[in-house]
């Protein structure tokens, strides 16, 4: 049997059109990180659980959070992988470049992960528990890459 | 007044990771007509069907109505489930609250996935929040190797711990010829095999498959009447916890602990390691197969390498888990939860040929996927009271 030729539709130098509102808590964690570098988060009045990314209301306690406050910069591995395989960024449609380090970040005054790249410059540093910064981006936009990746610090 | 639902019937396509020879429509008819021919039922007697799968996978967004031509829905009332990869246990469990409600009879349900007709993990990586969880999150592996990280972590297990669970699914998926994966390997093949994301190798995961299941729920006045002896559902139970995957308590599955031990409770199941006979888990992965384990109460918190060390989840064990070889051999997503509750269906019908485990009365079986979400399912041999 002849191997059979597959049908490849490919959208070229086509911009996908997808524009995503971050909303209002996510409008001022955003600016708050591009224009002062700093972390925002919010804090449940009932259970006093600290919420990064910001949102709304509290999933366990369904209350309102209103509670603004600032935490990290510095944090801990919350727990974390390295990427090893090479697979297609739906973002870009690109091959992601890999190894990377995927960080799960316990902000210090957190208690949830907030999710970002950690430098795996060397591998023997990565551990749970360790102590990491962010690397800010020199020209930042408002988004999550205003931050490049977390290094490890101890 | 609520309706006891039991199943009376089920149907699976031999998976494989390419179909090419069929649609999915097609693809889906093997199914129907499997579990037809099962419950020796016609499709005029099928009173609704509930249809699922990850729609963003082949791109067809109105599945109901586009799966007409296989799934025989053709005027019938008819729904589309869709949850990420806890859909084939949602369709189960949408089944049988539709039987449960005394409005149909017979109902037909279906999962169903064609996984080599798209990029996997780029499509799973679009489940997600595109504003927070997007940049660096890379599909399934990604978020589980973390989980397995945190529970090594925790408790001090290791990767050959993992390996073990993997080792034991893939020799049950010999006894299974629906099986997509039937091929043994040793703890040291698995440990040798490349490093996807640690700590997970590439023999530590799932497949993606060509699959289609489909089981058939009917209502206490009519069941023993299509199969003398049914598989009735004595509780499900369902949490879809998180919002972000930041949220989730890492090496702990949340989901698990709190769905079972409402569904210990709703079915007066004291002790689920004694009183269970058989489980077929949404396992896509090795390690949780030891973690998720220890969130049903089976053993405690750390113990899980132990007791899969020691042979009790083998075929033969004190309570063999995944007979069918489970997930880490077949993973046709949105028709992988419905495997597994069609597998412990089998298994309290007393069908499930050469991976049966003998005497079950009660067989336990989940869906897992999402932001770290559990869909659970408790089947028995007696009618419940």
């Amino acid at each position: 049997m002849t191997e059979k030729e597959h049908i490849i539709i490919e959208s070229g130098d086509a911009v996908q059109p997808f524009a995503y509102s971050v909303g209002m808590h996510g409008s001022k964690f955003f600016t708050e990180l591009r224009d002062n570098r700093r972390f925002m988060a919010v804090k449940c009045p009932k259970c006093k659980k600290v919420y990064i990314p910001p949102r709304g209301v509290c999933g366990d306690c369904f209350v309102e959070m209103k509670d603004w406050l600032e935490v990290g910069p510095k944090g801990v591995i919350g727990t974390f992988t390295i990427l090893r395989f090479a697979f297609i960024d739906p973002e870009t449609g690109a091959q992601k470049p890999v190894p990377y380090g995927y960080g799960f970040i316990k902000f210090d005054g957190a208690d949830t992960l907030f999710q970002h790249y950690i430098s795996v410059e060397d591998e023997s540093k990565i551990k749970i528990g360790a102590r990491v910064e962010p690397v800010f981006s020199k020209d930042r936009k408002g988004s999550i890459r205003d931050i490049e990746y977390f290094k490890v610090i101890d | 007044m609520a309706k006891r639902v039991a199943i009376v019937g089920t149907g699976q396509t031999f998976h494989k990771s390419h179909r090419p020879d069929v649609n999915g429509q097609e693809l889906i008819n093997e199914a129907v007509l499997r579990a037809l021919t099962d419950a020796d039922l016609k499709m005029k007697d099928i009173d609704a069907i509930v249809i699922g799968n990850m729609d963003h996978f082949e791109g067809i967004n109105y599945v109901d109505c586009w799966s007409v031509d296989g799934s025989g829905g053709t005027m019938k009332p008819i729904i589309k489930l869709t949850t990420g990869g806890t859909t084939g246990c949602t369709v189960a469990i949408g089944g049988y609250h539709l039987v449960g409600s005394g409005m149909f009879d017979r109902v037909l349900i279906i999962g169903w996935e064609k996984n080599s007709e798209s990029d996997t993990t780029g499509a799973i990586t679009t489940a997600f929040d595109p504003v927070w969880d997007r940049l660096v999150f890379a599909g399934a592996i990604s978020g589980l190797a973390a989980e397995a990280q945190a529970y090594i972590a925790r408790y001090g297990a290791s990767e050959r711990d993992g390996a073990r669970v993997s080792v034991r699914d893939r020799k049950h998926a010999m006894n299974n010829p629906h099986a997509q994966l039937r091929k043994e390997v040793s703890l040291e093949e698995v440990l040798a095999s490349p490093m996807l994301a640690d700590p997970i190798h590439l023999l530590d995961v799932c497949p993606r498959s060509d699959g289609a299941c489909a089981v058939i729920m009917a209502s206490e006045d009519v069941a023993e009447k299509i199969c003398p002896k049914p598989d009735w559902i004595w509780g499900t139970a369902a949490r879809h916890s998180y919002s972000y995957l930041g949220d989730d308590d890492y090496g702990r599955l949340t989901s698990m602990r709190e769905g079972s031990q409402e569904l210990w409770k709703k079915a007066g199941i004291k002790e689920p390691r004694k009183e269970l006979d058989v489980i077929e888990l949404y396992q896509p992965y090795s390690f949780g197969g030891l973690i998720w384990i220890e969130d049903m109460g089976i053993v405690g918190p750390g113990e899980a390498p132990r007791y899969i060390w020691d042979g009790n989840t083998d075929m033969g064990g004190e309570l063999p888990i995944n007979p069918s070889g489970g997930v880490i051999a077949t993973n046709p997503i949105g028709a992988t939860g419905l495997i597994r509750c069609a597998e412990a269906a089998m298994q309290v019908m007393g069908k499930a040929e050469g991976r049966q485990v003998p005497d079950v009365n009660f067989a336990f079986s989940s869906g897992f996927g999402g932001c770290w979400w559990t869909d659970m399912i408790l089947h028995g041999k007696k009618k419940p009271k």
